[in-house]
């Protein structure tokens, strides 16, 4: 699925990284424990989280996640929308709570990270 | 070793935390390593940059790279852990609150650094500090 199309099914809106719009992504995690995303996601998958602190955008990074969601409306400051920026990371935020979301892009065919995948 | 950096981790420091483990995933991309293995190094590096911020009083992180491996050493002054079988166990942390709203404190984060790095050995004495080695094979 295109990030774009991850855009409309979410109603999202991209706070920086454009560029990455016409990527494709396959997997994606919900997630707001962030060990959970160093120690199970997938790299180049959409990372969703309900929570906003530099960690969350550090943690994506060292993880190789392509894209963070923030959900439930949760909006990142200019100093984190500037960190992205840096690393060259697209990220939105969506109005959509969590569960929903996750439901919406599952239902859309992306697909989560099985335990068997790790590492 | 061919190279060898080292950078300080401040105790509480959350805003510059994980900077340190960026540098090093810099360095190594510009390096030339491969991408796999700077991703078990990056993740390790912050797990380790984050547990000292979290849980010590202050330490360092050290990269050092040679042609065959990587060595990450990520040491600190104190204060050290009681029971290392326990702080290994997956889900024990004795992290607070602040931290957990932060994303972190699942107790996932030794284990994790034991299984990204080919070679994992921590050392900890109750008011001396801790110190971890974990290398990482270059192919
Ligand atoms: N550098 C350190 N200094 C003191 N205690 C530590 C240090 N690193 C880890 N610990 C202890 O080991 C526990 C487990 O660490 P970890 O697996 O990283 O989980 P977490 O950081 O989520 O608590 C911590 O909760 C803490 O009690
Ligand atoms: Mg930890």
């Amino acid at each position: 699925m295109k990030l774009n199309q991850v855009q409309r099914l979410l109603s999202a809106a991209v706070l920086t990284g454009e560029n990455h719009l016409e990527d494709e992504v396959h997997t994606a995690c919900g997630c707001d424990l962030m060990s959970d995303v160093l120690r199970f996601a997938k790299e180049d998958g959409i990372m969703l989280t309900g929570l906003v602190n530099k960690q969350v955008i550090n943690t994506a990074d060292m993880a190789n996640m392509h894209s963070i969601i923030f959900v439930r409306g949760k909006k990142p400051g200019q100093e984190l929308i500037d960190l992205a920026k840096d690393i060259d990371m697209l990220i939105m935020t969506t109005k959509t709570p969590m569960f929903e979301s996750c439901g919406i892009l599952y239902a859309n065919g992306l697909k989560g990270a099985k335990p068997k995948n790790e590492l | 070793m061919n190279y060898k950096v080292n950078f300080e981790v401040e105790k509480d420091d959350f805003e510059k935390a994980g900077e340190a483990s960026r540098k090093i995933k810099k360095t190594l991309k510009q390096l030339g390593v491969d991408n796999k293995t700077i991703r078990h190094i990056a993740i390790a590096g912050y797990e380790g940059e984050m547990n000292l911020a979290i849980h010590s009083d202050g330490g360092e992180i050290i990269l050092e790279v040679s042609s065959e491996k990587i060595n990450l050493t990520i040491q600190d002054v104190g204060p050290g852990i009681p029971d290392l079988d326990l702080a290994m166990t997956e889900g024990y942390s004795t992290a607070s609150d602040k931290v957990r709203e932060m994303g972190f404190g699942a107790g996932m984060g030794l284990p994790n650094m034991e299984k990204n790095a080919d070679f994992f050995e921590i050392h900890s004495k109750v008011g001396k500090g801790t110190k971890i080695q974990m290398s990482f094979n270059l192919k």
